[in-house]
Parts: structure tokens; C-alpha cells; sequence
């Protein structure tokens, strides 16, 4: 790793402020949450500050508090801890779950939802350091290459998938997030926060280079309300989802009021499908009607030389998703 | 330094790590090494002087900022049973307790531990006592190379704390982030159910 100087701000204030000056000398800077992400990233020179910004060094950025009948969860919170919190367990399931489906035990003891939200893709070229868009270079080479984990929708120029579990579940949560910059807060919904590669193919989302994700904020959760997450891989510990759903439903009599579902592992960003959220709308669920939804979930599906398989899988775990979600009779 | 150079001369010659020095010098690295004055670094390398509780002895050390608490852990205080094979939180050898919960040493850095406690598999077992996982995961044969065997001890050490009579499930994904690449999970997994039940009679 190139040597850097770790630098232990102690409020997201001071954070700021380090980071625009180290803006305005020119100077590249790294923000850490449990730097389970960042430190590969180091080793492999995929990125090279020359300050390392330690988050943990500032007290109040994490822990789950309710506010009213909203919940605020601290950007430097742990995975595990969101995995286990009761109340997140019984009303924002589908954050809950995702979190406790990230990773090892080991990385979700340090990693942080910030983190995780923020995480750099994991396509095998771009962490090798192939000069693809991603590294600042001029092709993808999966588009020709070993595809079998890249986009189904979104793609172009650069065909990765958003490997964040928490992300598609926030999404469907309707979750907002708090970021911090110079001149202080601002809230965007989870929705708005991923972009696609056509806007900008160097980042996955709107953070700019000074601002910092302070914390995430659910909404009230309506009485109703039902969510999961699924979350398909090749072995049980350590992999990003190759398909995965933040599913959530509200229901009332028996119909399904509201649905909510954001598709993970298929596209760069947390992927929502409104025509599949429609025809839930109104209904009451059955097999068939689940079976509807996963195809027009998977609709215009644009799958690359090797990763078709993922067409049906991700309709699978749609239709076992919406599913595993009947209200209670 | 030249190529025949090796990594242990460098890092005496330096004067990094007096645990190296203790070590090739055949001292005892758990005396003198002990209240060690803060190390002064010889680099250009950014550093920083940080307080680290390791297997309850306190240390005052200078680390460069960079540097891992794998590599602050093995080649600077000689505590070589926590291994290094992937570097890149992905197989699980380098676990060791922070603050009680299990991590993967190589992916934190050093500096971002200061002022914390940190148990490695040398700190498990009490003198002569060895730990009621270390004895099991000897009686059931768990290790066979034995490369990844201080991770899973580490790591089933941390489950146990957390959870003093798991299930067999719970075992094995208190276990998951720990690869095995002689591929003896079952026997892992059969010690540390056997470790449980028996701190389960004794009440430890
Ligand atoms: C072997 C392995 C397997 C993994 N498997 C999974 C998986 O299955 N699912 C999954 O979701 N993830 C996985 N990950 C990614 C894992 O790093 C994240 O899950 C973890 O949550 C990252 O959190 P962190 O705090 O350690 O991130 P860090 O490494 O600290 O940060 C990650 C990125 O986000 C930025 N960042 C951190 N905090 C903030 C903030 N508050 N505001 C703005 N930017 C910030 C950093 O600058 C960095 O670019 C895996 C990682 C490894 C190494
Ligand atoms: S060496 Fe740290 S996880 Fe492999
Ligand atoms: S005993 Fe050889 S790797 Fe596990």
C-alpha cells in the first residue's frame, strides 16, 4: 500500500472541512468507515489518497434511533448490529436481512451501512485494475470478456452491478440518507442517490468528493407493512448476490396497498420495477399473479454473452419473494 | 538492502519490530518486549504513536499509518500465530478478537485500533491451560495443515463468548467467514460444539 496519513477527525465537521481543504490543496482523500472495502482498494492501487479519513473517530455516527415513528440509523452503524437490532428485525425486515446476508460474520462486525451503501463494485476487471471506464480508462471489458456477474438492465458504457445488499433493501424501504458537505445537510431519497453509469462513469452515486453520508433515515413503517430480502449466491458466506430482492408490501383486507420491489445484482444501481409493483397493486396475491410479476419484473432483460442464467433466477426470486410475503391470514 | 537480504535481517537492521530482534536473538519476546518504549520509525512513511492492549499486555507503539494490525501484530510484535494468506479479508486466517468481536486483522489498520483490546490465539490459552476449544480442536483432529487453525480458534472463540451453547447452524455460521482449504470443516465444526457443551458443565 502506498503510504498515506490517517487522519481521526472527531465530528462530521471537521470531516468536512478536511476534506475541502484536501480538495482545495489538491489533494486526494479516502473516507473510512470499517475500511473493509477500502483496504483491497488500497492494496491494489486502486485508489491512492494521501489522507485516509477515519469516520470511527467520531462519536454519534452510529447506533438505530427512533425518532417519532421514524428510525435514524447512524452511517457508521455495523452490519451485524443492524442484522440483530429488534426493531429493525420486526419492522424493516428487509434491512435487517440484507445486512445479516452481507459478507462474514468478520466483515459485518466492522463494516459499516455507510459502507456498504458506498462500497466500490466488485467486477473482477475493475478490482484487478484492468484500465476499464471504472479505473478511468476507455472500455468494459466484460461487454467481450467473463461476464456471468454483470448487468441485465442499465448497462453501458461500463456493465457492473451495484453490489450493495443493504441498498436494494433502503430502496424499498423508501429510506432517505443525510449527507453532510460544506454547506450542510441535505436529504436525498435512497432512490435518487445510485446513478447510472451513462451520468457519470466514475462513481455509483451523487456523494461528492467533500460530502459524507451522515445517516439513513426510514420512514414510518405503516401498519401492513411487510418486507424481505432474498438473496441468491454461489456459496453461503463472502459473496455479493449474483441476484437479490428488497421486496415490500403493504397490505390491507387482504389487497396489496403498496408494493416496493428493487431487484439487486442486475443492474448498476438498486434496480426498481414499477410494472411489476403495479400489478400487485390492489390485488390479492396468488401463484399466478406471483408468476406474472416476476416476468414483468425481468422484462426487457438485455443479458450479455454469459450471464442469460440470470433471467430466470432473478424471476425465482421474485416470485419466492413477493410470495413469502402474504399477510398473515 | 540487497536481494540476498532477508526479510527478517531487514527488519532487524531497521530496528522495526523489536519482537523480530528478541525473537532471532532467542530472548524470551514475552519479557523485555513487554512495556516496550514507543517505537521510533526511521521512515519517511506517515506514522503514529498508538496504545494497543494485546492479550491483556499493554503496548505504547509507533506504527506507520498503513500498516495493518496483521503486520503491526506479526512482524512487529512477533505474534506470528495470527496468519496472513489472502490479505484481503477473504479466507478468514487472520482473525483475531477486537474488542471482543472477530475481525479480520489484515483489513484494519493498525492506527484505527488504538486504544483497544486485542486478543490473538496466543493470548487464548491461561499458562499452561490450554483454552477448552484448543484442547477439542486437538482431541477432534481439527487441524491438518493447521493454516487456518488460529482463525477458527479466533473466531469460534468469539461465537462461544457471544453465544455459549450454539447450535450446530449457528456453529457453522459463526464459522463461515474462516476457510478451511484442507477443507476439515466437519471436524471444526464437531470441536467447537464439543468445546461448548463441556464450558457448559464447568460454567466457564
Ligand atoms: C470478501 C468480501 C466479501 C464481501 N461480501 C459482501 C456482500 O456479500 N455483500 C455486501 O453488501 N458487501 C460485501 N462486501 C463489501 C463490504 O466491504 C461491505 O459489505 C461493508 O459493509 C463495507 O463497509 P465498511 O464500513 O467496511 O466500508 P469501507 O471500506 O470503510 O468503505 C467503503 C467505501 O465507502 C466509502 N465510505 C465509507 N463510509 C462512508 C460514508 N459514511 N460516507 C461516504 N462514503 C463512505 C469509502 O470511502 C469506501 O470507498 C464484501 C467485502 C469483502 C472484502
Ligand atoms: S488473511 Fe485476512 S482474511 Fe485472509
Ligand atoms: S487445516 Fe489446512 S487449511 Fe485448514
Amino acid at each position: 500500500m502506498k503510504s498515506f496519513v490517517n487522519v481521526n477527525p472527531k465530528s462530521l465537521d471537521e470531516a468536512v472541512a478536511v476534506l475541502d481543504r484536501a480538495r482545495a490543496q489538491g489533494k486526494k482523500a479516502a473516507l473510512a468507515g470499517g475500511g473493509s472495502d477500502l483496504l483491497g482498494m488500497l492494496k491494489d492501487h486502486l485508489v491512492q489518497p494521501d489522507l485516509v479519513v477515519n469516520l470511527k473517530s467520531i462519536s454519534g455516527l452510529e447506533g438505530v434511533h427512533r425518532e417519532g415513528e421514524r428510525v435514524r440509523i447512524g452511517a457508521l452503524t455495523t452490519l451485524d448490529e443492524i442484522a440483530r437490532h429488534p426493531l429493525l428485525v420486526e419492522r424493516y425486515a428487509a434491512l435487517a436481512q440484507a445486512a445479516g446476508l452481507a459478507a462474514s460474520p468478520q466483515i459485518r462486525n466492522v463494516g459499516t451501512l455507510g459502507g456498504n451503501v458506498n462500497q466500490r463494485p466488485w467486477c473482477h476487471y475493475f478490482r484487478q485494475g484492468f484500465p476499464c471506464f471504472k479505473n478511468g480508462g476507455k472500455m468494459c471489458y466484460a461487454v467481450a470478456g467473463e461476464n456471468q456477474f454483470h448487468a441485465l438492465f442499465g448497462g453501458g458504457p461500463a456493465f457492473i452491478v451495484h453490489p450493495s445488499d443493504t441498498a436494494p433493501a433502503l430502496v424499498a424501504l423508501e429510506a432517505e440518507f443525510k449527507v453532510m458537505g460544506p454547506s450542510g445537510a441535505k436529504i436525498i431519497p435512497a432512490e435518487k442517490y445510485f446513478i447510472l453509469p451513462r451520468e457519470d462513469v466514475l462513481r455509483e452515486n451523487v456523494l461528492g468528493e467533500n460530502e459524507i453520508l451522515a445517516e439513513v433515515i426510514l420512514p414510518a413503517a405503516p401498519s401492513g407493512l411487510r418486507s424481505t430480502y432474498l438473496k441468491i449466491r454461489d456459496r453461503q458466506a463472502w459473496d455479493h448476490a449474483i441476484v437479490s430482492i428488497g421486496a415490500a408490501l403493504e397490505w390491507e383486507g387482504g389487497r396489496c396497498r403498496k408494493a416496493r420491489l428493487v431487484l439487486g445484482g442486475v443492474a448498476p444501481i438498486p434496480w426498481r420495477v414499477p410494472n411489476a409493483e403495479r400489478l400487485l397493486e390492489g390485488k390479492s396475491l396468488g401463484e399466478a399473479l406471483a408468476r406474472q410479476v416476476a416476468e414483468a419484473a425481468l422484462a426487457g432483460a438485455q443479458p450479455l454473452a454469459k450471464n442469460g442464467y440470470k433471467v430466470p433466477l432473478a424471476k425465482a426470486t421474485v416470485r419466492r419473494a413477493v410470495l413469502s410475503l402474504l399477510p398473515a391470514a | 538492502m540487497g536481494f540476498e537480504t532477508t526479510r527478517r535481517d531487514f527488519i532487524r537492521n531497521t530496528g522495526w519490530g523489536i519482537a523480530s530482534a528478541a525473537a532471532v536473538s532467542g530472548l524470551d519476546i514475552h519479557g523485555p518486549l513487554l512495556r516496550a518504549e514507543p517505537i521510533e520509525v526511521p521512515s519517511v512513511a506517515p506514522t503514529s504513536r498508538i496504545r494497543l492492549t494485546v492479550n491483556q499486555r499493554p503496548y505504547a507503539l509507533g506504527v506507520e499509518d498503513r500498516w495493518t494490525l496483521a503486520e503491526v501484530l506479526r512482524d512487529h510484535l512477533g505474534l506470528t500465530g495470527t496468519k496472513v494468506a489472502c490479505d484481503r479479508g477473504e479466507c478468514g486466517a487472520c482473525t483475531v478478537l477486537l474488542e471482543g468481536r472477530a475481525v479480520y486483522a489484515c483489513s484494519y489498520l493498525a492506527v484505527w485500533a488504538d486504544g483497544k483490546e486485542v486478543l490473538t490465539v496466543e493470548g487464548l490459552a491461561q499458562g499452561e491451560q490450554l483454552d477448552p476449544l484448543q484442547e477439542a480442536f486437538i482431541e477432534h483432529d481439527g487441524p491438518q495443515c493447521g493454516f487456518c487453525t488460529s482463525g477458527q480458534l479466533m473466531a469460534a472463540r468469539a461465537l462461544l463468548n457471544q453465544v455459549p451453547e450454539p447450535t450446530p447452524p449457528q456453529v457453522r455460521e459463526g464459522l463461515a467467514g474462516n476457510l478451511c482449504r484442507c477443507s476439515n470443516y466437519n471436524r471444526y465444526v464437531e470441536a467447537v460444539l464439543a468445546a461448548a457443551g463441556k464450558e457448559g458443565r464447568h460454567g466457564k
